[in-house]
């Protein structure tokens, strides 16, 4: 349904902005002259405007279903989804470490932070300080002292300007060399949101009516806390899946930062070059992921929360 | 698929109020009696964490407010020497184009304090009318709120506005803000249903509804009063929230390119190689600005959610 | 046999001690079940819990209590525990809730037992005696308690918390959440507990005094922090030496018939604020017998064989 939705307005903005999409595309881009004549045939055929509107909605779908996000402007005459689907495994390899180490520390860290007074009252402001931190300027930062000043990191790219992507133990070190600047930036964000939404969810539970009785029977805080600690995972998995976009968003700017090859700096390069069906390319694609985590979480949290199984075999 | 998503999520956990992975307060807090009003102002002023937050927050408005008083330099002026650190001339320096970081600091500060309060506001009103009517109507209608809720919800804020921005010019940051107030709401709209599902069951509401109230006075009289305080903590997290969508957006250059915001320093800066010159005073500002702005609405939020559930309060 | 002498425990509020218990002396022999009535926000329920857990606003005054001749350290949470569960426990009033919605209900015993250095297989047998006794057979073990109906949820409180065969027993409003045929039920089985030396005593707090007439052996009567009268059930309910007591029978309809809390303000007139109680008899301001001794505080002294009140009438 998002993605019926999401589809649909991929196709509208372009047709139902003001103004002709194909002379508005060709005027801002600053096309050799020459080109523009080619552009304009491309873009009207593109757009598929001499047949109805309805038709035009089904041909996008039609399109879509064999891959067909349509070329690239900027890297002419490369089809969209090639440059998309180079550009994802950096993405990915950025993404998924940062969502899941972010998540299962910032988790342990605010576990261990609720109701501890010292241990409160350093980690919570500090997680404050890096939540509110716009992930694009810890990135800089970063890049800054560590790259530029004290030279351990590089500044830009996934990989030295010698190599090529292969699998190489030299190749890996490269990578990782790289890419420990990046996540760190996406990793440190995040983990201070975690680390808030577990300390003040598991408060909640350690005021909870079942932790009172534990508590009231004898049972140790050891006890408690475990019990408090796996109910408060519960919602966090529910905002995780909520704080997927967040994350992506930090992901595209944290990239532009170190030129990291992955959708990000595709993104700002499409931008820059006016590369209108790059950009919707990677928005239909960022979507689709989006939704695909979304599912996957979903399946997790049915198998961690016994209510909701309870609930799929019929109940009592 | 996705749009019955989290209704399980709803009924299985508690309500959090967060994208931004923020603390959600908890569901009873949403009910307290209105006499308790000044008493809570009481409890708010004497939280620290409050103070804090609202304390650090004046110290941006005000900067946003008179700084552009203490400069002579207009932001985007070319106005003296290139790469100067900071001096008492300049007192955060120039950029590489020779402009005054001071006047471009403080003039970004007010782009900020606009996005946040446009864009907070008007993801707030919508957030808050949805869910209300969700909530309140139920039935079909709930179910149609609630599809659109979803739909926005998972579509990735940054990436709509991306699109959206690559074809609509944003001539001002009102447009900007607009254009984030439109896409952030769905998170504080479900909070503000599942809060109203909870409440309308209560019997002040039922006697308000017997007495002949229409369904608008009913949620304006009844409901939101009693999830004032809530319906606060709420605003101050899209405002925060605006806040840093904005500042990504104008550092991919989709911002209005004709003024100056904190995003389009650190855009500024980062596309003139300013973290390789050591030009650290171009881009330190803007980035602390934002954690000043953005931290101190975060930490004012734990403050009166301390308030609000005297559970939360230290012990 | 539970002995307590001069105990007073204060809650904190922002606007200072609630004095909430205020010097309360009283025995109960092995084998009585003491009910403990009033109406809401007397002391009741504070005076239950401090016997086995302060809540974090609870504050110790002074006092001691002393069960089977060994004293109780209700003011110092970490040594109570090892009397918690083992020879005091609580049916609390949140029994619904006291579960931990995320763990089976077999797996939540054999937790919190072994955080008690119980091993489940010692009292497994038991267990599954008892649970049979009250009508659930040992599959509810199996059983999350979203699974469960109210009635089932109270009933496995009711043989978890009375597992280890604690001397004293305290049941705190177990009747008030449930419909009337299972308040029958439930209250029957507190008795029945006794009965088979589960508990060697119990204290059952309600505001419901039918309940108590069916069940309890003395019935202990409160009225704004202080005891007001307690004696065997029948005397309390035939010849009530307190005009509190006196007035809360008479707002009932007929004894056994179950009275609503709201019926209390059939009697004139609203109980003090326990900030500042006044001096002198707290009943003073809503009784019809007060006359000026009242201004001086009444001790609470027996005024006839196993029959105390708090009232100069009374004494004299």
């Amino acid at each position: 349904m998002t993605f019926v939705v999401a589809v649909t307005i991929d196709w509208a903005i372009p047709r139902f902005m003001p103004g002709d999409p194909v002379e508005r595309l060709l005027s801002r881009m600053q096309a050799q002259p020459g080109a523009s004549e080619a552009l304009r045939g491309y873009y009207t055929e593109a757009f598929g405007f001499d047949v109805p509107i309805w038709q035009q909605y089904l041909n996008f779908w039609a399109a879509l279903f064999h891959g067909d996000l349509g070329l690239s402007i900027a890297y002419f005459p490369t089809p969209v989804s090639e440059l998309i689907l180079s550009a994802l495994p950096y993405t990915l390899a950025l993404l998924v470490p940062a969502i899941l180490l972010s998540f299962w520390a910032g988790n342990k860290v605010g576990a261990l932070a609720a109701r501890r007074k010292v241990l409160d009252n350093t980690v919570l402001p500090a997680s404050y300080v890096l939540t509110a931190t716009p992930q694009m300027w810890l990135g800089i930062v970063l890049a800054w002292l560590f790259a530029s000043t004290l030279t351990i990191f590089p500044v830009s790219g996934a990989y030295g300007l010698a190599l090529q992507p292969e699998w190489s133990l030299e190749f890996a070190r490269s990578f990782l060399h790289h890419w420990i600047l990046p996540f760190s930036a996406l990793f440190l964000v995040a983990f201070g949101g975690w680390a808030i939404g577990m300390r003040n969810m598991i408060i909640y539970e350690l005021e909870a009516d079942y932790s009172n009785y534990l508590a009231s029977l004898g049972a140790p805080t050891k006890l408690v806390r475990k019990y408090a600690y796996r109910n408060a995972l519960l919602p966090q998995i529910t905002g995780l899946a909520l704080a997927l976009g967040a994350v992506v968003a930090g992901a595209i700017v944290v990239e532009i930062v170190f030129s990291y090859p992955g959708l990000g700096t595709l993104t700002l390069n499409a931008i820059q070059n006016r590369d209108y069906f790059l950009i919707q390319g990677i928005f239909l694609f960022l979507i689709t992921g989006v939704l695909i985590a979304n599912f996957v979480i979903d399946i997790a949290y049915v198998f961690i929360d016994p209510r909701t199984r309870v609930g799929m075999q019929g109940g009592p | 698929m996705a749009v019955s998503d989290h209704e399980r999520a709803d009924a299985a956990a508690p309500d959090r109020i967060a994208t931004l992975d923020i603390a959600a307060p908890a569901v009873p807090s949403a009910a307290r009696p209105r006499s308790g009003r000044s008493e809570s102002a009481y409890f708010a002023l004497r939280n620290w964490k409050f103070d804090l937050g609202l304390g650090v927050v004046l110290v941006c408005l005000l900067g946003a407010l008179v700084g552009p008083l203490l400069t002579d330099h207009a932001p985007l002026a070319f106005t003296g020497p290139t790469d100067q650190p900071p001096s008492s001339e300049y007192w955060f320096g120039t950029t590489s184009f020779g402009q005054d970081v001071f006047a471009q600091f403080v003039y970004g500060l007010r782009s900020a304090f606009v996005v946040g309060i446009v864009g907070g506001g008007i993801a707030w009103l919508l957030g808050a009318v949805v869910g209300f009517t969700a909530g309140y109507r139920g039935g079909w209608v709930d179910d149609v709120l609630n599809m659109l809720t979803n739909v926005v919800l998972v579509i990735p804020t940054l990436a709509l506005l991306i699109i959206v921005a690559a074809y609509l010019d944003v001539h001002s940051y009102a447009t900007e803000a607009i254009l984030i107030g439109l896409t952030s709401w769905p998170w504080a709209a479900r909070a503000v249903r599942a809060q109203t599902f909870s409440l309308k069951t209560r019997e002040f509401v039922d006697v308000a509804r017997l007495s002949g109230r229409g369904a608008r006075q009913i949620i304006a009289t009844e409901l939101a009063p009693n999830m004032s305080s809530y319906l606060l903590m709420m605003f101050i997290l899209l405002f925060g929230g605006a806040i840093l969508i904005g500042a990504s957006l104008d550092f991919l250059g989709l911002g209005p390119a004709e003024s100056i915001s904190l995003g389009l320093m650190m855009n500024n800066a980062f596309l003139s190689s300013a973290l390789i010159l050591g030009t650290w005073w171009w881009f330190v500002p803007p980035g602390v600005g934002i954690i000043a702005i953005v931290g101190g609405l975060y930490v004012m939020n734990v403050g009166l959610d301390e308030v609000f559930n005297p559970k939360l309060r230290e012990r | 046999m539970l002995r307590v002498i001069g105990l007073s425990v204060y809650y904190q509020s922002l606007r200072g001690d609630v004095k909430a218990v205020d010097g309360a002396t009283f025995e109960i022999a092995d084998g009585e079940i003491m009910g403990l009535a009033g109406e809401s926000g007397c002391g009741k329920s504070t005076l239950g819990k401090s016997l086995v857990r302060m809540d974090a606003r609870m504050r110790f005054v002074e006092g001691s209590v002393e069960l089977d001749g060994q004293e109780l350290p209700i003011w110092d949470d970490a040594r109570m525990n090892a009397f918690r569960f083992k020879e005091v426990s609580i049916i609390p009033q949140y029994a619904l809730s006291a579960l931990n919605p995320t763990r089976k209900i077999g797996t939540l015993a054999e937790e919190l037992l072994a955080s008690r250095d119980v091993h489940l297989d010692r009292v497994l047998p038991e267990l599954k005696r008892r649970l049979d006794l009250v009508g659930l057979g040992e599959s509810v073990l199996e059983r999350f308690p979203i699974e469960l109906s109210g009635g089932m949820k109270q009933r496995v409180v009711m043989v978890l918390s009375s597992l280890l065969d604690p001397s004293l027993l305290i049941a705190d409003e177990v009747t008030s959440a449930l419909d009337v045929s299972t308040q029958r039920a439930v209250s029957e089985l507190l008795v029945e507990f006794r009965d088979r030396g589960f508990v060697k005593s119990m204290i059952v707090i309600t505001h419901d005094l039918s309940v108590l007439y069916q069940i309890a052996d003395t019935i202990l009567v409160m009225y704004a922090g202080k005891l007001a009268e307690k004696a065997p059930a029948d005397t309390i309910v035939d010849a009530p030496a307190h005009p509190y007591t006196r007035m809360l029978l008479s707002s009932l309809p007929e004894v056994g018939v179950r009275f609503a809390e709201k019926r209390l303000s059939g009697i004139p007139g609203r109980p003090p604020s326990l900030l500042e109680p006044p001096l002198g008899c707290r009943f003073r301001a809503r009784c019809p017998l007060a006359f000026e001794r009242c201004a001086e505080e009444p001790p609470f002294a027996e005024v006839a064989p196993v029959h105390a009140a708090a009232c100069w009438k009374a004494a004299a």
